[in-house]
């Protein structure tokens, strides 16, 4: 049903360093390839060795200049974006197939394949542009937390995160209980002061974001220029380096 | 947004088609046997042919059938029920008229509200949508809901209350677009609070996360033909609105008029409906635009 839970008992979810990420693209590489390797209809590539190639991601990585306002360096961020499971997520109330759902018991946001007419109104909904229809399949993907390795026993323990967050060579994702004060990621998120994107639209996003640290600032006055203390050419030296500059 | 043929064509034939069912549900013309029959043909024509139109918009239609199970949250869900009630009433309307001669006035009245609260479903299909601040403001379900009843009105060959409708609908359409073009810088949403990063200064996108189109851009970060939205505009006021009106008001009443009418009038809504969706703003854009 497209009701939204009044309460879930868990409330998984990421919380993206923004810190820390490189832009690798690691992450939107390892979930491409996780989720066209597994659960649901693969992500398609259309037209891929042609000259318009397009497909289906799950996580896409952008890069954001910000200019401080006190008129310092720009600073260069990478921004990872995908769904942001939020509690109060417009996607799913939406749907008129009931295909989308939020999960009571960890409270992660999934499509129904079997269930979705591919109509795109979740992806409308989403502010986020976490939702992307596939060309192929027709069906709408989004991440799913990789709800097919977190509770995966086949898995070796270490393995039991999404791929994203297992593949991240900096660091830069966490995944846990976000609903959990006690949690890893919670007092990250404390720690930080972890944000919501788009809070104006009252999406209430599980996914958090950790801001960049405030850059170094120099503390007091930078030293003085240093004296010159090559000398001038005089002399023969002198001329022959002017008559040269003159030619 | 996207303006895809089969959306523009759906909301613009099925709101006709169903604001022609409310003037026949309220018994305006009264018409029995073959003018009646006449009458429900147009009437179904338009709003089933609209419905189907919007089927072509599915990329998974075999899953449709279930578009009509979450009436209790998807105003989509809701729109899809509330059309085949009011067709399924007003089949047996039309069928008293057209084969007993009897008029079932109730069942009318009954059809006429379902037929008014399908376009009005329709229209919260669109206005819900908190990520489209243009589509997200109230003056659009009563837009909707007089497209629907002046067009209607047209199609009933009533001149005089369709001409008055029909000043209502184009001053409320100007009203609506001047409203409109406020409405993405009145939401607050910015490339700050979409990146969480306005804290830190002025934000500019570097570098898309992608380097071709993907769906995402396709659908929701359309702005071909922005450029032309002012004369599209005065080319829809003067179709859906003053010419109608002047055909209707100035020359002598006949049928030939009100089609003439009718026919320009129906050129203004598509042209406005392109409007509605090529000129809608998503605010994913903000993840995306330069600047």
């Amino acid at each position: 049903m497209t009701k939204l839970p009044t309460h879930t008992e868990k409330k998984l979810g990421l919380v993206i360093d923004l810190d820390t990420c490189v832009g690798c693209h690691g992450c939107v590489t390892s979930c491409k390839g996780w989720n066209t390797q597994n659960y649901g209809a693969p992500l398609s590539d259309i037209d891929a060795y042609g000259a318009d190639p397009h497909g289906t991601f799950l996580n896409r990585v952008f890069n954001y200049e910000v200019q401080p306002a006190d008129g310092g360096a720009s600073q260069t961020i990478h921004f990872p974006k995908s769904c942001l499971h939020c509690e109060d997520a417009p996607c799913v109330t939406v749907c008129p197939t009931g295909a989308s759902y939020k999960r009571v018991a960890d409270g992660i946001v999934l499509v129904n394949e079997d269930r979705c007419m591919g109509c795109g109104l979740c992806a409308w909904a989403c502010p986020y542009g976490a939702r992307e229809l596939d060309e192929a399949a027709g069906i709408m993907k989004k991440c799913t937390l990789c709800v097919d390795r977190i509770y995966n026993e086949n898995l070796p323990e270490e393995d039991r995160e999404p791929a994203c967050v297992r593949t991240c060579p900096a660091g830069a994702r966490h995944f846990g209980d976000l609903g959990d004060p006690d949690s890893d990621v919670s007092k990250l998120v404390a720690e930080r002061g972890g944000m919501d994107l788009m809070p104006e639209q009252g999406t209430k996003p599980v996914n958090q974001y950790l801001p960049p640290r405030p850059k170094d600032t120099l503390d007091k006055m930078p030293p003085a220029a240093l004296e010159t203390i090559a000398e001038e050419a005089k002399g023969f030296l002198g001329w022959l380096d002017k008559a040269l500059e003159k030619l | 947004m996207h303006p895809a043929p089969s959306v523009i064509i759906f909301t613009t034939i099925s709101g006709l088609g169903f604001g022609y069912f409310m003037w026949l549900g309220l018994g305006i013309p009264d018409l029995y046997g073959w003018e009646a029959f006449a009458a429900f043909f147009v009437a179904y024509a338009f709003s089933v042919g609209g419905l189907l139109a919007s089927t072509f918009h599915l990329a998974n239609p075999k899953n449709a059938i279930y578009s009509f199970s979450q009436w209790q949250t998807s105003w989509l869900s809701r729109e899809g029920v509330l059309s085949v009630i009011a067709l399924i009433v007003f089949a047996i309307y039309a069928i008293g008229r057209i084969f007993f001669d009897t008029a079932m006035p109730l069942l009318g009245y009954l059809g006429a509200a379902l037929a008014i609260l399908t376009v009005f479903s329709t229209s919260m299909i669109y206005t819900q949508l908190k990520t489209v601040p243009r589509w997200n403001m109230p003056i659009n379900p009563v837009l909707f809901l007089l497209y629907a009843i002046s067009g209607g009105a047209l199609l009933s060959m009533q001149p005089i209350v369709a001409a008055v409708l029909l000043i209502v609908l184009t001053a409320l359409q100007i009203a609506g677009w001047m409203m409109g073009d406020k409405r993405l810088a009145e939401s607050g949403s910015t490339k700050g609070t979409a990146t969480g990063l306005n804290t830190i200064g002025q934000v500019r996108l570097f570098e898309s996360a992608h380097t071709t189109r993907n769906y995402i851009l396709d659908e929701m970060v359309h702005i071909v033909g922005r450029k032309h939205s002012q004369k599209l505009r005065m080319i829809a006021v003067a179709a859906i609105g003053v010419i109608p009106v002047l055909l209707l008001l100035l020359l002598p009443q006949s049928l030939i008029v009100t089609l003439i009418a009718l026919a320009s009038h129906v050129i203004g809504v598509f042209a406005s409906r392109w409007l509605f969706f090529a000129e809608a703003e998503h605010v994913v854009g903000l993840y995306y635009n330069r600047g």
